[in-house]
């Protein structure tokens, strides 16, 4: 038996058009959308407090629209974390469209149990050194990284759409190969290896071709009609990853092995909630074009702690930005951030932290040699963080007074604000969470 | 010779650790890559940044290293104050990086 296993989205605002290529032409066994960044959770559980309703991804009744009839028809089934704070109410959302499509049986479950903000008052956090009960009012959210066990018991039940809220991002591709297979849950090397298929998946484009482009030295055939990837996946665990023929893009050894790092630090240790994966010792094969066999994952028991995300208001950013060009610019730019930052002291803003830059000179690299010649243009920026959502302010109204009242020349003034949500994190032993599902049928 | 003309790379973020994969192209230069691409080197490219620490990985059968870069993110994505918050471009710029050239 091969289970045939698609990314239909690797972050909140990735592009539809390919999911629905897999879900219309895949011959899928299982669609899996990864929508939930690390603070998206802290952001939806502010929304469900003003609206108890809310609290899921925003693009979920697009995507589902899209996908759910041709899902259907194939006999494709979702899983998706796009549940965020509020999973019961995503599904809920979910059994509505089905009503409308005219999809009837169709059973939606909802994962909970990830939510721990109730018990975490004492849990010590690494990035801020205290515990989450040091935060008072400015803690928001609390959610453990689930494993596999409630989304496998959905499947088992026959669900035909899984929402989670917090899992890891692998357990969402690990969980539909557990349930397909009946992988033991101490078999380590199988658990390892669908980690490895879900590590690979779950950013969609970014082992297609996305995320690679680099013309002259890596070019990349029709990046614009990029396709998101699949996997065939073995009852041992390795799998052939692989596209839709007539999309965009590539898989080859070198998108894949550039995934394959993304975003890990040992590579023999991948802490996940069921199993530590092992990738050092994965090899890529290509067996066809846009077919690569992937082989050599491996795993071995878990910590038997979970990754705890806890969200707090931390103060205010505020940033302004505007251009100058033309000989002299990079001056005329410094002068600009001298100005800005004597005007905020001399109005004895409260800040925390502050940068100016020059956008095309010094902003994301290092600072230039000076002999290389001047850019015909930048952009200079400033942002500070501060507590108070009124001093954030005044850093575009400082920048934008730049036009009258600063260097030659200044255009394009722009600024904004926003709350800092920022996110800690901490472990709790595995048992202090207890994941459910609960099905809704259509 | 630059980096970048034997090597590719990707760069990710968690909290305020960046991790960048450099994989040589062409498993000729495997051999120099591991050898001159070390630790200090690319702690020295990265010190404007803040990092504190950088450890290196070796996968040799993937003629890949992956360096990860604690304090790199100037707090990390949801409130560090640099325009690319996740540092996605930093890999590019260690690309940029001049290697003796062998023999």
């Amino acid at each position: 038996m091969t289970i045939r296993i698609g990314a239909g989205a690797g972050f909140a605002g990735d592009r539809i058009e390919p999911a629905i290529d897999l879900a219309e032409r895949g011959d899928l066994d299982f669609l899996v959308f990864e929508c939930l960044a690390e603070r998206t959770i802290a952001l939806a559980q502010q929304a469900k407090l003003a609206d108890p309703a809310s609290g899921y991804d925003r693009m979920l009744e697009r995507r589902m629209r899209a996908v759910l009839a041709p899902c259907r028809r194939g006999g494709t089934r979702i899983v998706t974390n796009m549940g965020a704070a509020n999973p019961r109410a995503a599904a809920e959302a979910v059994r509505t469209i089905a009503r409308e499509l005219g999809l009837t049986d169709l059973k939606v479950a909802a994962v909970t149990g990830d939510d721990v903000l109730d018990r975490v008052a004492g849990l010590h956090l690494i990035e801020t050194n205290c515990t989450a009960g040091a935060l008072g009012d400015k803690l928001v959210s609390a959610n453990a990284y689930i494993g596999v066990g409630a989304i496998v018991g959905a499947l088992d039940a026959g669900a035909d759409v899984v929402i989670c809220g917090r899992a890891s991002d692998p357990s969402l591709f690990l969980a539909p190969l557990v349930h397909s297979f009946g992988w033991a849950m101490d078999d380590w090397t199988r658990l390892g290896r669908g980690t490895l298929v879900g590590h690979l998946l779950e950013c969609a484009a970014q082992i297609t071709g996305g995320y690679f482009a680099d013309p002259g030295h890596k070019d990349v055939p029709d990046l614009a009609h990029v396709g998101f990837p699949l996997a065939e996946v073995e009852a041992d665990g390795n799998a052939i990853l692989t596209k839709l023929e007539g999309t965009g893009g590539a898989v080859t050894r070198a998108t894949c092995t550039e995934q394959l790092l993304y975003e890990i630090h040992d590579p023999s240790a991948y802490i996940q909630p069921d199993v530590v994966a092992d990738f050092s010792h994965v090899t890529f094969e290509e067996i066809g074009p846009d077919r690569i066999a992937v082989r050599g994952g491996d795993g071995r028991a878990p910590t038997g702690k979970l990754k705890v995300s806890v969200g707090y208001r931390d103060g205010w950013i505020g940033e302004g930005q505007i251009s100058y060009a033309g000989p002299g610019c990079i001056a005329r730019g410094r002068l600009a951030i001298d100005i800005v930052r004597d005007r905020l002291r001399a109005r004895g803003a409260e800040i925390h932290e502050q940068r100016g830059e020059l956008i095309g000179y010094n902003s994301v690299g290092s600072e230039p040699d000076p002999a290389i010649p001047e850019p015909p243009e930048i952009r200079m920026r400033y942002a500070a963080r501060c507590t108070s959502q009124e001093v954030a302010s005044s850093i575009a109204e400082e920048v934008e007074g730049l036009y009258l009242c600063g260097p030659s020349g200044g255009g394009g003034a722009t600024g904004h604000v926003r709350e800092v949500v920022g996110v800690a994190s901490g472990l709790i032993p595995t048992d202090d969470s207890m994941p459910v599902y609960e099905i809704f049928e259509a | 010779m630059k980096l970048r003309d034997i090597a590719h790379a990707r760069t990710g973020d968690k909290g305020d650790t960046s991790n960048i994969a450099v994989i040589a192209y062409d498993p000729a230069d495997w051999p120099q890559l591991e050898a001159q691409l070390t630790e200090d080197l690319v702690a020295r490219h990265f010190a404007r940044t803040g990092a504190r620490e950088v450890t290196r990985y070796a996968l040799p059968q993937l003629c890949a290293l992956n360096f990860v870069i604690r304090g790199a993110l100037a707090g990390g994505v949801t409130r560090s104050l640099a325009l690319d918050a996740h540092g996605k471009c930093l890999g590019a710029t260690l690309l940029a990086l001049e290697l003796p050239s062998v023999d």
